[in-house]
């Protein structure tokens, strides 16, 4: 505490704008983010540019003055041909041409030394550019630990620009970045000054030479083949032991969303209940307590409950991403994939929505095919998310007998739920089938997968991503889904008679489920379903609170009472139409928002609400005539 | 190196090793690529990958029943599906690839 040092703060701020900027660019697999981790730590952001579904980092990096700079970390690539939407962002950010963002004042070229030949091939289109660039030879360690070797230096002299070898991942030689970024803040770092000849850039074999002779020169020596990797390939792509791994894994993440997750859930749900309380007791009694108790304390409690469960699952996808697995995973699952026009990648993100769907729609970035990578986002809400839990688990008590058919383990109400879980899947499949026949067709692309080599995932590259989910997770609970909980606690306490609140049939909500009723009768809804109905739009499971509020019952899916009453008031027709609509349904406002977010518009949430919503509505009055009428 | 193997090319080995693409490699076995017969920006994409004309392949792991398969080139590993591998053509390596 004693020694005080001017420790540099980081700040961003309006000036954010103002400050210099670099850029890093790199191939996919080059330890690009590794090092803008390295640089920004927790001083940063995602963003999406306008208009492309292309997602980008920000972040400011402080050096040892105290200056800060801003370093944008652009999409991996291996050329800067426009072929793709992530090479169109990268070409147009570094030209200059892209809204909203000002051309870069510096460059870092990050290559993975271990295989120069072919990154090195970057290096003519960056210098090409005219702008400061630094060649950062990433993967040091590695490259020295198979026997390879490069000289830097007469990498430097040739190509007329600073080159530093590092390794991002334990950071060895990551200072050197940090002082050409210092000249670069001080506008001092050198133009490309040419000694050797560009190859004629559109020319790939001719780059490609060029890139041996210019390696060739800096004494490079390509390092030995990985040997571990080849080991663990060996084992994790075997054809008996690699599948039987593969299911052990998904069983793994699966056991850990659903049993793991579930202490930490529910202290997380005491810890809810218990402050509530205290506030509950803080404050006098007022409209306004009962608003932020009734209303936002158990509306935001319900999702921000699901948290650890999110977390855990980031957990896991980061170890799998980082440490190489999950290109494997990718590779094992594409051929049952490409039978519904899918492709292996689509594969952790379809896992990932069985916990919820919307970090699985975030986690649908891996997938560099655009169309593919839309109609995975447009089939995720079907898988059965654990939102949609405390909804079953309510209509199965109520509804169906435990009766025993395999056995005392596996009963009727378990049956459903898992006829529930197929049901969902299975309208994922054909509508994949379906979309990819039809609107999003892709001509011939190949599926392209690199394997990178096998590494140790680091607790502060996990970390990071933690944190990065935990924030927009919260964020969203922090607006959309408070303001739903207000509205709909409000509109269920107006209009005020004599100052009193009504009875919730004759308020607002009460109005408005009566109002949509004549649309939900056929299905075998009441009015009070119709209100479950609409409020359940900010989050499936808000609609077990409401039910539980207009039937005067505790709200809660273990709830004899609120069981008792929905078996009076609701037919058997009606309760199996419900699950239908619950497993169809797009009854998730995060979902439509994130969909928005990911896909750069309006259009493919509009197109997947209304789908979701008019199977739903179809299935359901279909499964309600059915039975009204068999049963 | 003896080159025999099955094909439709008949008894002619030497003819139809020079008629053989990518797929048809066996697990270990290596070749020099020949030609790219795919649309011109796959073939582009594919070329940056290192699958350029002259450089050698290496066939690898598969998934499981065989497809996707692993190949090594230029330093990497990169996974094709058969429909891609089988519009690459190759020959053989007449040095052993180190």
């Amino acid at each position: 505490m004693s020694d005080c040092h001017s420790a540099p703060v980081a700040t961003l701020s309006a000036e954010e704008k103002s400050l210099i900027t670099v850029a890093l660019v790199g191939p996919p697999n080059s330890g690009k983010s590794t090092l803008f981790n390295r640089l920004t730590g927790m001083r940063q952001k995602v963003a999406n540019f306008p208009g492309v579904t292309v997602e980008h980092h920000t972040g400011s990096a402080v050096l040892d003055d105290g200056r800060s700079l801003l370093l944008v970390d652009l999409p991996g690539v291996y050329s800067l041909e426009p072929r793709s939407e992530d090479e169109q962002v990268t070409r147009d950010v570094l030209a200059g041409t892209m809204p909203g963002v000002a051309r870069p004042d510096a460059i870092l070229l990050i290559l993975d030394c271990t295989n120069l030949g072919r990154h090195l091939v970057l290096a003519a289109p960056i210098l090409h550019l005219g702008i400061p660039t630094m060649i950062v030879l990433n993967m040091a360690d590695d490259l020295r630990s198979r026997g390879g070797k490069v000289d830097p230096f007469a990498l430097a002299a040739q190509l007329g620009a600073p080159v530093a070898l590092i390794s991002a991942y334990t950071g060895e030689g990551v200072e050197r970045v940090s002082e050409f970024l210092g000249s670069a803040a001080s506008g001092t770092a050198r133009r490309w000054q040419p000694i050797v000849q560009l190859p004629v850039l559109n020319n790939i074999p001719s780059c490609r030479a060029w890139a041996t002779n210019v390696g060739g020169r800096a004494s490079y020596h390509a390092p030995a083949p990985p040997i571990w990797t080849r080991r663990l390939d060996s084992v994790f792509l075997h054809p008996v032991l690699g599948p039987v791994i593969f299911a052990l894994v998904v069983l793994g993440v699966f056991q850990t969303i659903f049993s793991g997750a579930r202490p930490l859930m529910d202290g997380l749900q005491t810890l809810i209940t218990i402050s509530g309380g205290w506030v509950t007791q803080l404050l006098p009694p007022s409209p306004f307590r009962d608003l932020l108790i009734q209303g936002v304390w158990t509306g935001v409690g319900s999702v921000v409950v699901f948290l650890p469960q999110i977390l855990l699952l980031f957990l896991f996808i980061g170890i799998l991403e980082d440490s190489g697995y999950l290109a494997r995973a990718a590779l094992i699952a594409d051929r049952t994939m490409s039978r519904f026009g899918l492709q292996g990648k689509s594969f952790i993100p379809l896992l990932s929505a069985y916990a919820c769907a919307v970090p699985a729609i975030m986690a649908t970035r891996t997938i560099e095919n655009k169309r593919d990578r839309i109609a995975t986002i447009l089939i995720a809400p079907f898988m059965t998310c654990s939102a949609r839990l405390p909804v079953y688990t309510l209509i199965i008590a109520a509804f169906i007998p435990d009766k025993p058919i395999l056995g005392p383990l596996f009963g009727a109400q378990a049956a459903a739920m898992l006829g529930l879980y197929v049901v969902g899947f299975l309208a994922a499949l054909m509508t994949a089938r379906v979309l990819k026949s039809t609107i999003l067709k892709s001509g011939y692309t190949p599926f392209l997968l690199e394997m990178p080599p096998y590494r140790w995932p680091t607790v502060r590259s996990l970390g990071l991503r933690l944190v990065d989910r935990a924030r927009i997770f919260l964020r969203r609970a922090g607006t959309v889904i408070l303001a739903v909980s207000v509205i709909l606690w409000i509109f269920a306490h107006l209009p005020l008679r004599n100052g009193q609140a009504p009875e919730i049939a004759n308020s607002l909500v009460g109005t408005v489920g009566r109002t949509i009723e004549p649309l939900i009768r056929p299905l075998g809804f009441n009015w009070k379903i119709g209100v479950g109905l609409i409020s359940s739009l900010a989050a499936r499971e808000v609609i077990v609170g409401t039910l539980g509020t207009i039937y005067g019952m505790e709200g809660d899916a273990r709830s004899t009472g609120l069981q008792a009453a929905l078996h009076q008031d609701l037919t058997i027709g009606g309760a199996f139409a419900l699950l239908i609509f619950f497993a169809f349904a797009m009854q998730c406002m995060s979902t439509v928002a994130v969909v928005r977010r990911e896909t750069g518009g309006w259009k493919w949430p509009i197109i997947q609400f209304t789908y979701m919503s008019t199977l739903a509505y179809v299935c359901a009055l279909f499964v309600n005539q059915f039975v009204m009428r068999v049963l | 190196m003896q080159l025999s193997f099955k094909s439709a090319a008949g008894p002619d080995g030497h003819l139809a090793a020079s008629k053989r693409h990518l797929a048809e490699l066996r697990p270990g076995e290596t070749a020099v690529l020949e030609a790219l017969d795919l649309p011109d920006d796959i073939a582009r994409r594919l070329m940056e990958l290192g699958f350029l004309p002259g450089h050698s392949i290496t066939r690898s792991h598969s998934a499981p029943g065989g497809d996707p398969r692993v190949f090594r080139v230029d330093g990497s590993e990169i996974a094709l599906r058969r429909e891609t591998a089988c519009r690459l053509w190759v020959k053989p390596a007449l040095i052993a690839a180190d």
